[in-house]
């Protein structure tokens, strides 16, 4: 599998769906999975995949002993493992920006260089796929497209690609047209392709012009928290209700519909406070829109959170929204729902498809957004049935199911 | 011999208009109007008119023998009388026939046999009188909403007086039984129980059309034949549906029409005929009781009250809206008493069950709303707004008992009022007859108050405050109108005067409440 975040050092949704779906494989049994990331920080789960990162995978001949290997990556892989790939370059890299061991630096982010950085992981691919014997290949996002076609071609095994999201979603229909191309080349490439949604299925057939039959739709699922997150207190003496939304703050979140509706909100009631957990490139266009109506003393911006402080926000939250414009699947509204919160969520989100238990909105109808607020924080009984009927239901949501989904996926292309 | 019951039910609830929560506190209509009239014209041209058209040339054709029974709510006769009165006047001719039995009902449609049995009583009346006022008929027999049944509610129809009741024949209640006999209520003996056969009656409103029912067609033949074969003790067989399935449920094209009024031919050949309710109940004697610990209703698979009261939105909702009750009992208003009875329809809870499958389709086919939710968000600002128009008539600090004790009061005082008013008129008369003209007018009302103000200190020891709210009214009046004027002055001021006083103060709340106590 080639992934570009997993847990704990997590940007975004992605790490945390790659994570849970390789878990629930493993959790069918009769698995052994390969996970290659950009930049393993050492303190990956390594119990159920074998972690290999691209940064500690050598594409130039580096003549250094066990010990020194041990020294620099023993607390990420084995030395070992670093001996095998040695073994497997395949072309002379020199010309490239190496380090010590034979190895190109990964951020294992989004930074500016991205497209080179990609491409560097899919010349490492090429390494891993000669030394790592496998019968299928599975790439994680348009980032690891490449490296997947590249394996593919060198292994002759059949490729699956992981569609968690397209750049239609990311940028409202703007498209960039070199990412789209990274993005059509591996669906046409691909002998499968897994979408988190009916929503992103239905993009890959009308807008990448891939023929039905090679999309199936695996919804995600939610890992069950773990009783220290489960008994989080929430912060005592809260006397007002807390609104939350919680994700990146871009275009594609629809913040813009939060603070609207934030505003309706608050001009009827007074003890409610609003909350914007998270960082993006709308930050400061969102602190001016809340400015600008009048209602920065209840409404908050907390910056990124990530781990558990996630959990003591929702913990402390009474309702929480996910107001975005085009989302392929969007896990947090299920996090919430497990942390007890109701939530409400946009129809053009992929969640939508499988949740019952929540209030569902189009992102523009502010309006409709602002009335689910004000029931769910004024109706004690709307709390109550959506955060119980939720809980119940978000329990259902297992990723060992999504797992087995995929698995067959996989009879059918070995078989 | 045998005989078939039919009756009809005709509901059709308010529907609420899409009520934000910004409208709380300032919007005091609630209801689409548009959607009401929409849905019930609809309903009425397709069904509701034709099938009354249907009926009368039956019991024109077949004399007496064919006959009816109707059950309409209180809120669906107003939305019919608003937007299709041509349906009341055609009911009328119908009721001028003889053959159709008028049922009597909750005016609403509502739940408050379960919640509320004083409002449930007070809504019973207010649709007989309804029914009367419309078709001159007292109704006898009772059909609660949606036939909701229990041993609680038989007490409470019997005390009314009914003969009977109509419920519906669930198989957790009669088990090996039939519903093809007159039973007793368990707890009230007296109270006959006439029983549905869902099986012929869904045959029917649900079955006629379906193609993949191995007794398609079904004919009207067919269907008296399967009502003949019946073991011969089995003398009534209670066909209830919702009128709808005439032209609605089963469209014009399906030929239920024409079934129908082939059913009269049919039944004579084999000796079965039509009895009204009151006729089945005066004819024929229960054979057994039947106990129904658990309300019952005919509504889902489970025919139970759950399509209302399923989940923690509706009996919030219930709760809420039925909390309010007495303090409403106490209201005046006559718009207060409208919204009251529109927002118990029972189809606003219905809209709010979080069922799935085949019961889930079901509600939300009728639903107006995306979502069980939404339903619930809707209705909740409304319930808010109207919870804030009763509290504005009656401050929430008050207890209701006293509160009912000083509505006692003041209307004791504007009797009294109105009666010194006539004295005070009265002597004014005889003073400018006396007097021809020399004394100002003005003095004259001026010298009788007084007294009377003492006489009612003295028998009723009016409380402090009230005496110079009263004594102020007559300076007033005096000041600025000519004495002719005073009586209406008058009539005005002890509304304000009871606002003033319960509002500011318990204090003074109090005192009238100690007063009106030993009349009671």
């Amino acid at each position: 599998m080639f992934g570009w975040e997993f847990p704990p050092h997590i940007l975004g949704g992605l790490g945390t769906a790659s994570y849970g779906l390789t878990k629930g494989m493993a959790q069918n049994g009769d698995m052994d999975i390969t996970f290659v990331i950009p930049k393993p920080w050492g303190d990956e789960p390594k119990d159920f995949a074998r972690i290999i990162g691209a940064n500690c995978t050598p594409v130039a001949w580096r003549d250094v002993n066990w010990d020194y290997v041990e020294s620099r990556i023993g607390n990420v892989m084995n030395p070992q493992t670093y001996y095998d790939l040695r073994d497997h370059i395949y072309s002379d890299f020199n010309y490239m920006h190496t380090n010590d061991l034979g190895c190109i630096e990964f951020s294992g982010r989004y930074p500016e260089n991205l497209l080179e950085e990609i491409n560097n992981y899919s010349i490492v691919a090429g390494v891993i796929a000669r030394t790592v014997d496998c019968d299928i290949i599975h790439s994680h996002d348009w980032l690891t497209y490449p490296a997947g076609i590249h394996a593919k071609q060198v292994t002759g095994k059949p490729l699956v690609i992981h569609v968690h999201a397209t750049d239609f979603d990311r940028s409202r229909g703007n498209v960039n047209p070199t990412v789209f191309n990274i993005e059509r080349d591996g669906m046409i490439n691909a002998d499968h392709i897994i979408t988190v949604s009916n929503l992103t299925r239905q993009t890959v057939i009308e807008k990448y012009g891939i023929p039905a039959h090679k999309v199936t739709t695996v919804h995600n699922a939610v890992e069950p928290l773990n009783d220290e997150l489960l008994n989080l207190q929430a912060p005592p003496g809260k006397t007002s209700k807390v609104i939350t939304f919680l994700g990146r703050i871009t275009m594609q979140k629809g913040p813009e519909y939060f603070v609207e509706a934030a505003a309706q909100v608050l001009s009827k009631v007074q003890n409610a406070q609003f909350v914007m957990a998270g960082s993006g490139d709308m930050m400061e266009k969102m602190i001016r829109l809340v400015a600008r109506r009048g209602i920065s003393d209840r409404f908050h911006f907390t910056g990124f959170l990530k781990g558990k402080q996630v959990y003591e926000m929702l913990k402390a939250s009474d309702v929480y929204i996910m107001p975005s414009v085009s989302e392929p699947f969007g896990i947090s509204p299920l996090e919430a729902m497990q942390m007890g919160v109701p939530s409400i969520i946009s129809k053009q989100s992929g969640c939508a498809e499988i949740l019952e238990n929540v209030i569902k909105v189009d992102y523009w109808d502010t309006n409709a957004i602002a009335d689910a607020i004000y029931s769910i924080i004024k109706y004690p009984a709307m709390f109550k049935q959506l955060q119980e009927q939720g809980l119940e239901e978000v329990n259902q949501i297992v990723w060992k199911k999504a797992g087995a989904k995929v698995i067959d996926i996989y009879h059918s292309l070995i078989g | 011999m045998k005989a078939i019951c039919f009756y009809f039910q005709i509901h059709q609830p308010f529907r609420l208009k899409n009520y934000r929560f910004f409208d709380i506190g300032n919007d005091h209509y609630y209801y689409d109007d548009f959607a009401n009239d929409e849905i019930i014209t609809r309903i009425a041209q397709r069904s509701y008119l034709p099938a009354n058209e249907m009926l009368l040339d039956m019991i024109k054709q077949y004399g007496n023998k064919f006959k009816v029974a109707f059950s309409i709510s209180g809120t669906a006769l107003e939305q019919l009388e608003i937007y299709v009165p041509e349906f009341i006047d055609s009911m009328k001719d119908l009721a001028a026939t003889g053959c159709v039995e008028f049922l009597s009902e909750t005016y609403a449609h509502s739940l408050a046999s379960l919640e509320d049995p004083e409002e449930f009583i007070m809504q019973v009346k207010e649709h007989d009188k309804k029914i009367y006022q419309l078709f001159g008929q007292h109704p006898k027999v009772f059909r609660n909403t949606e036939l909701i049944y229990s041993d609680d509610i038989s007490a409470l129809v019997a005390s009314m007086g009914f003969k009977g009741a109509i419920t519906d024949g669930a198989k957790h209640i009669l088990g090996w039984k039939s519903p093809n006999y007159i039973y007793a209520s368990a707890l009230a003996p007296k109270l006959k129980l006439m029983l549905k056969n869902s099986k012929l009656s869904d045959d029917i409103s649900f079955r006629f059309n379906n193609y993949e029912w191995e007794s398609y067609p079904l004919t009207a033949d067919k269907y008296i034949d399967w009502i003949a074969q019946l073991p011969d003790d089995e003398q009534i067989i209670n066909l209830f549906m919702n009128y709808e399935t005439f032209g609605e449920l089963q469209p014009r094209e399906s030929g239920i029409f024409d079934f129908m009024k082939a059913l009269p031919r049919f039944a004579a050949k084999k000796g079965i005929e039509f009895w009204t309710p009151s006729e089945v109940l005066a004819k024929l004697k229960p054979v057994s009781q039947l106990s129904v610990p658990f309300p019952m209703s005919w509504a889902d698979e489970a025919r139970d009250t759950s399509a209302w009261l399923g989940n923690i939105l509706q009996t919030e909702a219930v709760k809420k809206l039925y909390s309010i009750a007495e303090r409403v009992h106490l209201c005046q208003d006559r718009r207060i008493k409208q919204d009251w009875y529109y927002l118990q329809a029972s189809d606003h809870f219905f809209y709010m069950s979080t069922k799935h499958s085949s019961d889930g389709s079901v509600h939300s086919h009728y639903s107006p709303y995306e979502s069980p939710y939404a339903a619930f968000t809707n209705y909740m600002n409304v319930l808010s707004d109207f919870m804030i128009r009763v509290r504005e008539q009656f401050p929430e600090n008050i207890e209701n008992e006293e509160l009912n004790s000083l509505l006692l009061t003041i209307r004791n005082q504007e009797n009294e009022i109105e009666q010194l008013n006539r004295e005070v008129e009265m002597m004014r008369r005889n003073i400018v007859k006396d007097t021809t003209g020399d004394f100002p007018v003005e003095d004259a009302p001026a010298a009788p108050e007084p007294k009377p103000v003492k006489r009612a200190l003295s028998a009723k020891k009016a409380p402090a405050k009230k005496a110079p709210a009263k004594k102020a009214a007559p300076k007033k009046a005096e000041a600025k109108k000519p004495a002719t004027k005073k009586a209406p002055a008058k009539k005005a001021e002890p509304k304000k005067a009871v606002a003033k006083k319960a509002e500011p103060k318990k204090a003074t709340a109090k005192k009238p409440a100690k007063k009106a106590a030993p009349k009671k």
